[in-house]
């Protein structure tokens, strides 16, 4: 059985080296994303017409432009026009982080927007400070809004990470096509490698769905 | 000897460029209820929101008990936390459970002990025949049950007067008296407040005085008895003839209905 090979010698080790590295790099991209995303969410509503401008045009590239040209943009075209030798997963994070930032910052200016005007004012009528109506009723309300699409978007990320192979980062596809080089004379060798791998991803991705339909249902 | 509460004194406030409220003075003294009547866009929902500092009056000033309370920029919140108020649509904060609306302002503004609030709050709630609603979320509950629960909110925080800004003007008909008897169970109890409402019979069985607002001044003011059987304004007669009307051709509506 092809299956096998994986637990032949470290493969099944290499393996999980490889989802480190995909999980490394999602959860770097996904941190600064947030940070960054809160000043992005911040700044689309934000009186300034150039700002705002700015930042719709940003949103809008990273939703037309494929991921992939953006790495390669970044890995080869940075390197060749500004000589900056950026390692595979420096570039990708950079990268990603672009791409996410829009995205947050989108879901942010969304959830930020969604509360009703009227939720500030019955808060201020209670007497309280503006950091308690912060506190206590707009971030909330706000977090609960945000935090099921804020997962949706994260487990994106952790799936759109497979591309780095393509810019020699040897994260966990790259290992198991290196697996399946290693084992070429036997025909499932492939497939079954591929189904492992389908299989962690599954494993990582699938609880955090979880939890935003979760979340998702007990805030409606 | 002093017991006015309020006192508002020839204020002015103006929406790019359109003057809202034009010189309007008014007291409200302990205890006293006044509603304030007028066509939509007469400035009484503004007034009430500039009493508590919502929007930020042109000129003028107001004053509670001995105390101004316009034209401050700094602990505003210090202020609303005798003032209380309720509106249109019911805002309970959607998050927090019925007595978790019900104890934020008191634990958190007025730092008392939730044990102690808990308690007057439930007592508060059975009153207006609520108490089972009281850990439920308000998405479970009517509209009528949410005004309910803003009332008692609002009075949670003992404030020294209450401003009603149109509080059943949201609600579906048949849930319209079961708020508002709330509010004269409130009257009876000798709460002083400013109540701007639609419901004409509501305003003169609870009012002590009816202020009648249009264009942003006071045409007419008087006790309830006199002014909705013997208006002495001719504009007041014409608002009050527009309510008259519409019952009239209701009734008619329903003979024909009988006649069919």
């Amino acid at each position: 059985m092809g299956i096998n090979i994986l637990f032949k010698g470290i493969n099944f080790q290499r393996l999980m080296g490889g989802l480190w590295v995909t999980l490394r790099l999602a959860l770097i991209t996904i941190g600064l994303s947030c940070v960054f995303g809160l000043l992005f969410g911040m700044l689309m509503l934000s009186k300034r017409k150039t700002a705002t401008v700015i930042c719709r045009l940003w949103l809008e590239i990273v939703r037309f432009m494929p991921q992939l040209v953006l790495l390669y943009i970044v890995y080869f075209g940075f390197a060749r026009l500004f000589g900056w030798d950026l390692d595979g997963e420096t570039s990708a994070v950079i990268v990603f982080t672009f791409w996410g930032t829009a995205e947050m910052g989108d879901l942010i200016r969304g959830a930020l927007t969604s509360i009703p005007r009227h939720q500030f004012e019955s808060a201020a009528a209670l007497g309280l400070t503006k950091v308690q109506i912060y506190m206590h009723v707009l971030i909330p309300q706000a977090l609960r809004r945000l935090l099921p699409q804020a997962i949706n978007l994260s487990t994106r990320i952790i799936k759109t990470t497979a591309l780095v192979k393509m810019i020699n980062v040897t994260e966990v596809l790259k290992v198991g096509q290196q697996i399946i080089g290693q084992f070429y004379r036997q025909p499932d060798a492939a497939f079954w490698v591929y189904f492992v791998i389908f299989l962690l991803y599954f494993l990582v991705c699938w609880p955090f769905s979880l939890l935003a339909k979760y979340l998702e249902k007990r805030w409606a | 000897m002093n017991d006015t509460i309020l006192h508002v004194q020839d204020i002015y406030k103006s929406f790019d460029g359109n003057g809202v409220l034009r010189g309007v003075s008014m007291e409200i003294r302990e205890g006293e209820v006044v509603v304030i009547v007028g066509p939509s866009g007469c400035g009484k929902s503004t007034l009430l929101r500039c009493i508590n500092g919502l929007e930020v009056i042109d000129s003028g000033s107001i004053y509670l008990r001995d105390e101004k309370i316009s034209g401050r920029t700094k602990d505003l919140h210090l202020v609303r936390q005798k003032i209380g108020m309720v509106f249109q649509s019911y805002d309970l904060f959607p998050h927090m459970k019925v007595m978790d609306n019900l104890l934020l302002g008191p634990t958190k503004a007025l730092n008392k002990s939730k044990t102690e609030v808990e308690k007057e709050a439930l007592e508060m709630l059975e009153r207006v025949g609520l108490k089972e609603k009281a850990y439920a979320l308000p998405r479970t509950l009517s509209g009528g049950q949410k005004q309910r629960v803003a009332l008692v909110r609002a009075m949670l925080m003992r404030p020294e007067i209450l401003l009603l800004d149109e509080i059943t003007a949201a609600l579906d008909p048949e849930m319209v008296s079961e708020v508002l008897n709330v509010v004269i169970d409130l009257a009876r109890g000798g709460m002083t407040m400013a109540i701007v409402t639609h419901e004409m019979r509501f305003a003169e069985a609870v009012a002590d005085r009816v202020v009648f607002l249009e264009d942003g001044m006071i045409m007419e003011e008087g006790k309830p008895e006199e002014f909705f059987s013997a208006p002495k304004t001719q504009r007041a007669q014409h608002f009050l003839q527009s309510f008259t009307y519409a019952s009239k051709r209701d009734k008619k509506s329903d003979k024909n209905n009988f006649e069919d």
